[in-house]
């Protein structure tokens, strides 16, 4: 049965149970990859916990699929802990899956930069100290839309999360110990910056009612992934000046040296056809190369969304010789998948 | 006040946040991510359930059960701000079976310690800090000047109102709202509200005890 909400039609039995649902299905995909806890309401890998190897947990609010149940698997997580639709999941879950995939040489946190997240995750990383569990956790903050970042609650953490998850993943997996892994997750979250912009809001299935109303013609600019407005609103004009302002708002924050090879990763919001993403990656990439950096790898897809929002962020992560031979190593996730 | 006073409190909140549900939403949707009235009313709803469970216990022991129910329920920044507010202002109260008006100050206190201290906010920040500390503040002044107690906290729980109110002309400093910057000013603060609610829900619970 499809449930009619006032602004749009979603695929619902009954909206209070939808993460729950949609992760049984994620299992029922990919039994080869991942299980899900129902009890604890996690996402772990199969053959959890791997004697000796790093483990990597991320979490937060669901509707930004894949991220991050998508993304348990061979190279990358060893388990997602998603909470309720952009409510940061409880403290309980995390220590549930720290304990699942601790293979005794420590667990690594990756959390976005939302009070919410980084309260329940600080909560979850206490309990875990107590039962004698090494736990280091890095926060993601690359979203340059948020200004002023001593007087708010800091940067967003956005597209950089995949990035971190995939390369610090890699890095788990070659075998590196628990400082070096932290490092790389830092490491990936200093050299990257994003910036978003939507075209339309999204419905939380809870409420059924778009979180903004964007007039006609209009587009919001410096969103976050939760449907909450960004800093400004503009006329919509041609994708070429939606990506001038995206390069400019991450190049001139990033401050990479001339020539430096990039990676450039366009993304969409759930609602945008890959039709417009590779549109919009043609422009970034000429843009990025006026700009004197070199993209010499992309990533182009839906991989961080909001729930059913029109829209796109860019995220332009720095590379070095080391970064981009753990974003090269093999992959094998419900949604990233290549080398293996 | 004694144990009973404690469930009352958070069968008050329960119906406060359940009949406020869709105006916390709102007023969230505006300046955060729209989903603080659904998490206020899970958590509210497992609270009455773990108390309604729970065989004679202190008032304190009551309020640490009713912080770990939110912690572990609601997600978000309310469920461990709130749920770090009554643990800290439970653990005040000990194994005592009652307690007198001086030492609510005294729990209230506490929690309001523990949520500035998780949550970094203070006064004019824009979050339930402007709602719950001008009502520590009034509840331990008109205890001092001799107020009874139903008075006194009729007194909070209407500061508390005024500093819900007080946020809408502020700037977000800290919480989801921080990221509008000046978006944020004219909408009044949703965890400001909730905060109200729950003294007001104080201020029932303990007067139809008395």
């Amino acid at each position: 049965m499809a449930v009619e909400t006032n602004q749009m039609r979603k695929f619902l039995n009954d909206p209070a149970n939808v993460v729950k649902e949609s992760l049984a299905g994620l299992a029922a995909a990919h039994p080869d990859l991942l299980r899900y806890d129902a009890a604890a309401q996690i996402i772990v890998r199969q053959g959890a916990p791997k004697r000796g190897k790093v483990a990597l947990i991320s979490g937060g609010g669901s509707g930004h699929e894949p991220l991050h149940g998508g993304f348990v698997g061979l190279g990358m997580l060893d388990a997602a802990c998603p909470g309720e639709v952009f409510t940061s999941p409880v403290p309980g879950q995390m220590l549930a899956a720290t304990k699942a995939v601790d293979g005794g040489a420590g667990v690594v946190h990756i959390v976005k930069n939302y009070t919410g997240d980084v309260l329940n995750f600080k909560l979850a990383a206490e309990d875990a100290a107590d039962e004698g569990i090494k736990v280091t956790a890095v926060v993601i903050d690359d979203d340059v839309a948020v200004q002023d970042s001593l007087y708010t609650a800091g940067r967003r953490g956005v597209g950089a999360t995949v990035l971190a998850e995939k390369i610090a993943g890699a890095a788990a997996e070659s075998g590196a110990d628990l400082a070096k892994v932290t490092d790389t997750v830092k490491r990936v979250n200093a050299r990257a910056r994003s910036f978003g912009v939507a075209l339309s809001s999204c419905v939380p299935p809870a409420s059924g009612k778009a979180i903004f109303e964007l007039p006609e013609g209009q587009v919001e600019l410096g969103i976050g992934i939760h449907g909450e407005p960004g800093r400004r609103r503009a006329q919509l004009g041609p994708a070429s000046e939606i990506v001038d302002v995206m390069v400019e708002a991450v190049v001139s924050d990033l401050k990479a040296k001339k020539g430096a090879k990039v990676l450039a990763f366009v993304n969409g919001m759930g609602g945008t056809p890959l039709l417009e993403l590779y549109l919009l990656y043609g422009e970034v990439d000429k843009k990025l190369r006026a700009a004197g950096l070199e993209p010499v790898r992309n990533l182009v897809g839906s991989y961080i969304t909001s729930l059913e929002m029109a829209g796109a962020s860019l995220t332009v992560l720095e590379l070095d010789e080391e970064l981009t031979r753990l974003w090269d190593a093999p992959v094998h996730t419900p949604a990233l998948r290549w080398g293996a | 006040m004694d144990a009973a006073t404690i469930t009352s409190w958070m069968r008050e909140i329960d119906v406060a946040v359940r009949a406020e549900r869709d105006h916390l939403v709102q007023l969230d949707a505006a300046i955060g991510d729209g989903d603080h009235g659904t998490n206020m009313v899970r958590g509210f709803e497992a609270v009455v359930q773990a108390l309604g469970a729970d065989d004679g216990s202190p008032p304190g022991k009551l309020l640490v059960l009713a912080g770990r129910t939110l912690v572990s329920t609601v997600g978000g920044a309310s469920g461990p701000l709130w749920g770090s507010a009554l643990r800290s202002g439970g653990r005040v109260l000990g194994e005592q079976m009652t307690f007198e008006g001086n030492q609510l100050v005294e729990v209230l206190s506490a929690a309001l310690a523990s949520v500035k201290d998780l949550g970094t906010a203070a006064v004019g920040d824009k979050t339930m800090v402007d709602a719950l500390e001008p009502a520590v503040d009034t509840l331990r002044s008109r205890l001092h000047d001799g107020v009874a107690l139903d008075q006194a906290l009729d007194a909070a729980a209407a500061a508390a109102e005024a500093g819900m109110r007080s946020t809408v002309p502020l700037q977000a400093r800290k919480g989801r709202a921080s990221y509008l910057g000046e978006r944020s000013v004219g909408h009044q603060d949703p965890g400001a509200t909730s905060t109200a609610l729950i003294l007001r829900a104080l201020q029932k619970a303990a007067t139809k005890g008395a």
